[in-house]
C-alpha cells in the first residue's frame, strides 16, 4: 500500500518543491522571510481552477495564475519598500489581502475543476505522467533561475540579499530588486498553486495554510542533501526539489503508520523550528569548535584577531569551508 | 566649474530635531573639493564626520543646503544612483563586500557600477584576466582564489578587496571612512600604503576620515578638523607638511574641544 501511493507522493513533493524553489528564492537569496506564500499559492490555484471552470485551456490559465502571483508578490514588495513595513509584517498583511481576494475569486470556499471535462496538465489519476510532466516544468524553472541569476541584474538582487550596504555602494537599486525577487518567488508559489490545484482537481481556500513551513522544510532538507556535493546554484535548487519530494515520501510513511496526521503540520513546524535553532545554538555554545583554526605564525596574533572577526558572522555559512581558506592562513594581508 | 569634484555648500543636518535627544550634526558646512586633492578629516567623536560622509552618500537626505557632485545638483538623488561618481571603503571590513559571492562576482558587481544593470552575463571570461591582473597587485595571493567566497577572507583581505573594488571603475571621489580602524596596526598600515598607491597611480580625488592624526599629517595635500558639526581648521601645502601631532591637539584644546583617547592613543 506504501509502495502503490509512491507515485503520488513523490508528483506532489515535486510540487511543493517547485512551491519551495520560490521559498528558496527569497529566504536564501533575498533573505527575506516572505510569508505571502500562504496566500499566493492559493491565489495560482483559485485563478487557474476558476478560469478552468470558465472553459479557459489548461496552460492558458497558468500563465494568468502566474501573473497573479506575481502581482501579490509587487504588492509585499511595495509593503516593504515604498512603505517602510518590516519584511515579514509585509508578507501577512498581503496574505490577509489575498485571503479576501481568493473568495472573491472563487466566489466560495472552494473551485472544482473537471479533469473529465477538461485537458489538465498534471492529474493524480495519472500520477506517472504527472511526475514527467513536473520534472519538465522544473528542468525549464531551474534552468531558467539559473541562467537568470547569472545575469547582471540576477547579480544584482543576490548581493542585494547579501549585503545591501554594499549594494547601494555599487549603485544596486535595492528596493527594486527586493520587489523583482518577490515578484518571481510568488510568481512560481502561484504556479506550483495552479499545478496543484489541476493535480487534485480542485482549488480550496485553506490549500495554502501552512505552505511557508513546508517550503522551508524543503529548502532545509534539500540543503543538507546538497550542500557537500555542491554548491552550484542549480544544484541547490534540485536539492530543495529533492527536500519537497523527501517531505510527501515523509508524509505518504505517516499515512502508512496509521498516524494521525492532524498532527503533521505540528510536527513539521517543529522540525524547521530546530532546523533554524542549530546554526543559531552552533554559534552560541559551540562557538569554539566552529573557528577551530591552527596557530599562527609568530608576530600575527593581531592579524588572528581580525580573520577571526571576518569569519565570525560567516561561521554558520562556511563553517565547512573554512579549512583550505585557513590552510593558506597566516597571510591575513 | 568642473574642476571642482565636490562641492557642498551650506550644508545643515540634525538628527532627532525638536526631541531631547537632539544633536546638531554639521551646521552650515561648506566645502569644495578640486580635481585631485587628496583630503583628510580628523574630529573628535560626534564631531560629524561620519555624517559628513553619509550626506555625500546620500545615506540620509540633508535638511538644508546643496550637494553637488561633478559639477551636478545629488542633493536629491538617492544613494544608489549616486553611486556613480563615488568609491567607497567603510570602516567595517564586512560591509564592503557581499560574503557569499566570490571574489571575482564580487569585482564584477563593483566594475558595473554606475551602469544600468541588463541581463547579459553578470561576469564575463574577458573581464576575468583583468580582475586576475587588478588582484594580483595587492599581494595577497587572493587572484589564485577568484572563485572563493569572500566570507572566508580576513578582515584585512576583505578590506583590500574592497578598495580595488571601489577604484576598479574610476570614481570621480574616492570617500574613505575610518577604512583601517578597524584592522590591527600591521595590517592598516598596509592597506593605508596600498590606498596611496592606488590614489596617486590614478590621480583620485579622495576625501579620507581618519582617526591617526600621524597618518593624517603624512598622507594628501590637504587636512580638515572638524569640531562640532563645522570646519575649525583647514590646512594644504606647506603649512599641512609642516605640521606636527602636538600642534593639532593644541588645536583641539584651543577651540575648547575634548581630545578624545582613542585619538591621544594613536
Amino acid at each position: 500500500m506504501f509502495w502503490s501511493a509512491l507515485p503520488g507522493a513523490i508528483s506532489l513533493g515535486l510540487i511543493w518543491g517547485l512551491m519551495a524553489i520560490g521559498v528558496y528564492i527569497t529566504y536564501k537569496v533575498l533573505d527575506f522571510a516572505d510569508l505571502t506564500v500562504d496566500g499566493s499559492i492559493c491565489t495560482g490555484g483559485a485563478v487557474c481552477a476558476v478560469l478552468m471552470a470558465s472553459g479557459v485551456n489548461a496552460w492558458a490559465a497558468i500563465i494568468v495564475a502566474i501573473i497573479a502571483g506575481a502581482l501579490a508578490g509587487l504588492v509585499t514588495g511595495i509593503f516593504h519598500t515604498l512603505m517602510g513595513i518590516p519584511a515579514i509584517l509585509s508578507g501577512i498583511l498581503t496574505q490577509l489581502i489575498l485571503w479576501s481576494v481568493n473568495l472573491k475569486i472563487m466566489g466560495q470556499a472552494n473551485q472544482v475543476i473537471e479533469s473529465r471535462e477538461s485537458y489538465v496538465i498534471v492529474s493524480q489519476l495519472e500520477a506517472g505522467w504527472s511526475i514527467l510532466i513536473m520534472c519538465g516544468f522544473l528542468a525549464v524553472v531551474i534552468g531558467g533561475l539559473y541562467w537568470f541569476f547569472g545575469t547582471e541584474t540576477g547579480c544584482g538582487i543576490r548581493a542585494t540579499g547579501n549585503n545591501p550596504n554594499m549594494s547601494r555602494a555599487q549603485g544596486i537599486n535595492v528596493s527594486l530588486n527586493k520587489i523583482i525577487g518577490l515578484m518571481i518567488s510568488n510568481a512560481l508559489v502561484a504556479l506550483a498553486g495552479a499545478l496543484l490545484a489541476q493535480y487534485q482537481g480542485f482549488a480550496d481556500i485553506n490549500m495554502g495554510r501552512g505552505a511557508i513551513v513546508i517550503g522551508l522544510a524543503a529548502v532545509i532538507i534539500g540543503e543538507a542533501i546538497v550542500t557537500r556535493i555542491s554548491r552550484n546554484f542549480a544544484v541547490q535548487l534540485t536539492g530543495v526539489v529533492l527536500g519537497g519530494i523527501i517531505y510527501y515520501i515523509v508524509y505518504q510513511f505517516v499515512i502508512w503508520l496509521n498516524l494521525d496526521t492532524e498532527y503533521l503540520k505540528m510536527f513539521s513546524a517543529i522540525v524547521v523550528a530546530i532546523f533554524l535553532a542549530i546554526p543559531y545554538w552552533k554559534k552560541r555554545y559551540f562557538y569554539k569548535f566552529a573557528k577551530k583554526r591552527p596557530p599562527e605564525g609568530g608576530g600575527t596574533d593581531a592579524a588572528g584577531a581580525s580573520g577571526e572577526q571576518a569569519a565570525a558572522p560567516q561561521a554558520q555559512e562556511t563553517e565547512r569551508l573554512e579549512t583550505p581558506a585557513e590552510a593558506e592562513g597566516g597571510e591575513h594581508v | 566649474m568642473s574642476e571642482h569634484i565636490l562641492e557642498l555648500q551650506n550644508i545643515g543636518k540634525v538628527f532627532n530635531r525638536g526631541s531631547v535627544n537632539e544633536k546638531i550634526a554639521l551646521k552650515d558646512f561648506s566645502l569644495t573639493v578640486n580635481e585631485g586633492d587628496f583630503i583628510t578629516v580628523i574630529g573628535g567623536n560626534g564631531a560629524g564626520k561620519s555624517t559628513l560622509m553619509n550626506v555625500i552618500c546620500g545615506t540620509y537626505p540633508v535638511d538644508e543646503g546643496k550637494v553637488m557632485l561633478g559639477g551636478h545638483d545629488v542633493t536629491r538623488l538617492p544613494e544608489y544612483r549616486r553611486a556613480k561618481y563615488l568609491g567607497r571603503v567603510f570602516q567595517d571590513p564586512m560591509m564592503g563586500t557581499a560574503p557569499n559571492m566570490e571574489i571575482q562576482e564580487n569585482l564584477a558587481l563593483a566594475y558595473r557600477r554606475g551602469k544600468v544593470r541588463s541581463l547579459m552575463p553578470g561576469i564575463r571570461k574577458r573581464e576575468k584576466e583583468f580582475y586576475r591582473e587588478q588582484l594580483a597587485r595587492l599581494g595577497l595571493g587572493l587572484e589564485e582564489r577568484m572563485t572563493a567566497k569572500v566570507g572566508l577572507l580576513s578582515g584585512g583581505q576583505r578590506q583590500s578587496l574592497t578598495l580595488l573594488m571601489a577604484t576598479l571603475k574610476k570614481p570621480d571621489l574616492l570617500l574613505l571612512d575610518e577604512h583601517t580602524a578597524a584592522l590591527d596596526p600591521k595590517t592598516a598600515a598596509k592597506v593605508l600604503a596600498f590606498t596611496e598607491e592606488i590614489a596617486a597611480e590614478n590621480k583620485l580625488t579622495t576625501v579620507m576620515i581618519t582617526h591617526n592624526m600621524m597618518d593624517a599629517i603624512r598622507c594628501g595635500n590637504r587636512l580638515i578638523m572638524m569640531q562640532e558639526g563645522r570646519i575649525i581648521y583647514d590646512v594644504s601645502g606647506e603649512e599641512k607638511k609642516s605640521l606636527r601631532v602636538e600642534d593639532l591637539l593644541e588645536r583641539f584644546r584651543a577651540s575648547a574641544g575634548e581630545v578624545s583617547d582613542r585619538m591621544l592613543l594613536n
